[in-house]
């Protein structure tokens, strides 16, 4: 039995059928996506004053994500376009463009998640809390690398304003305070965690807000590449059939920009 | 998208070049407007989701066509956007019940004061 309007569109809803079927997906992918932002809104609110994280991520690296997204975007409806133009070489060109920026993507940001995940935040018997990239473990101490430091009472939102002042005393001092390590002795230390998921709420919500939107990068780049690789024959037998497929695998990807687009300002800029 | 003629796809090229263009600018304005002090941090907000909430719309208008779409998809990405925003207005409602000190663990005395997770590695 063959699948109805692959490539005519259906008399009722002037649609082929697929079109309809993603456009579905994509509305409970609103919903999903939805819910989760309603959470970060909820957890933003109901942070005590001055005490929501800020700065804890590199808005470099997010930056170039979001720009390697947007090429992406391009070239996956400029891929669409050339097989309308009948064009199949500029078809695998463009969608080439976008699998490597797919990966681009990912590989970023797995960067980015290394980096959390070797962050340690110390809390110390003096009230003093820490944090700073581990460069050296032992039995008796610990080594961190551009260390932060403030009391542990004032909270984490207060990070920013403690590596504003420790800056504006070493220039006053001549010197650079985040290129002197700091040795810990383990003795010293009430509680030490890493920055994941479970650190805080804020970089529970960063994790599964960036992971799913991560998963649905593979998943869109997985299909992308299949009909840039194997999935391309059927542009010889069925083209109208194959553009449409393309346009609907678009449509996802899109959409994945589309949701990253919110996701950098309020994660990493706000 | 509603004309597949080579020439309105031609035509359409243009457009996504276009939007190209403002989504880089767009993205760069963002960056930029994080370090402007707007008043307050819910000003910031706000001109933050301005500016996302346009880039988003050039995509979905321009990029996934849906400046020139059948009444079918109008139909049900109009019942998403009503529940959607029904999700966000009960969020902003709820908001003044909120729960409270949800930076832990760190952060609150109470929290401070409970048995500590293992070390991390």
């Amino acid at each position: 039995m063959e699948v109805p309007y692959t490539d005519t569109n259906r008399p009722d809803t002037g649609l082929y059928n697929a079109k309809v079927g993603i456009w579905l997906f994509l509305a409970s992918e609103v919903m999903l996506f939805g819910a989760l932002f309603s959470a970060y809104i909820l957890l933003r609110v109901g942070a005590m004053p001055g005490h929501w994280p800020t700065g804890l991520l590199d808005v470099g690296p997010g930056f170039v994500n979001t720009l390697v997204l947007i090429l992406s975007s391009v070239t996956v409806v400029m891929a669409w376009a050339s097989l309308k133009l009948n064009d199949f070489k500029k078809f695998k060109f463009y969608q080439g463009i976008t699998v490597i920026c797919a990966l681009l993507f990912v590989v970023i940001k797995s960067f980015e998640y290394k980096s959390k995940f070797t962050h340690h935040d110390v809390i110390l018997k003096d009230g003093m809390r820490v944090d700073g990239h581990l460069v050296e473990e032992t039995d008796e101490f610990i080594v961190l690398s551009h260390p932060v430091s403030y009391p542990a009472e004032k909270g984490i939102g207060h990070r920013p304003i403690a590596i504003k002042e420790a800056e504006d005393h070493a220039h006053e001092a001549g010197g650079d305070h985040h290129h002197e390590d700091r040795k810990i002795m383990l003795d010293d230390i009430e509680k030490r965690t890493t920055w994941g998921p479970w650190a805080n709420t804020y970089l529970a919500i960063y994790f599964t807000l960036t992971g799913l939107h991560a998963l649905h990068v593979i998943a869109g780049a997985l299909v992308i590449a299949y009909f840039w690789g194997p999935g391309s024959k059927m542009w010889k037998t069925h083209p109208d059939q194959f553009a449409n497929r393309i346009e609907v695998s678009g449509l996802f990807w899109h959409f994945v920009d589309l949701v990253w687009i919110f996701l950098f300002p309020i994660l990493y800029l706000l | 998208m509603s004309g597949h003629s080579p020439e309105e796809i031609k035509k359409s090229i243009r457009s996504y070049m276009m939007v190209f263009g403002v989504l880089i600018v767009g993205t760069i304005v963002t960056v930029l407007a994080s370090f402007v002090d707007f008043g307050s941090s819910t000003a910031n907000i706000i001109v933050a989701l301005i500016i996302a909430t346009f880039k988003a719309s050039c995509v979905a208008l321009i990029f996934m066509h849906l400046n020139a779409e059948k009444k079918t998809i109008y139909m049900t990405l109009g019942f998403t956007w009503f529940f959607f925003l029904g999700l966000m207005v009960l969020t902003i409602w709820a908001s003044e019940d909120k729960p409270n000190y949800t930076v832990a663990p760190n952060d609150t005395p109470a929290v401070m004061a409970a048995p500590s997770e293992p070390a991390a590695h």
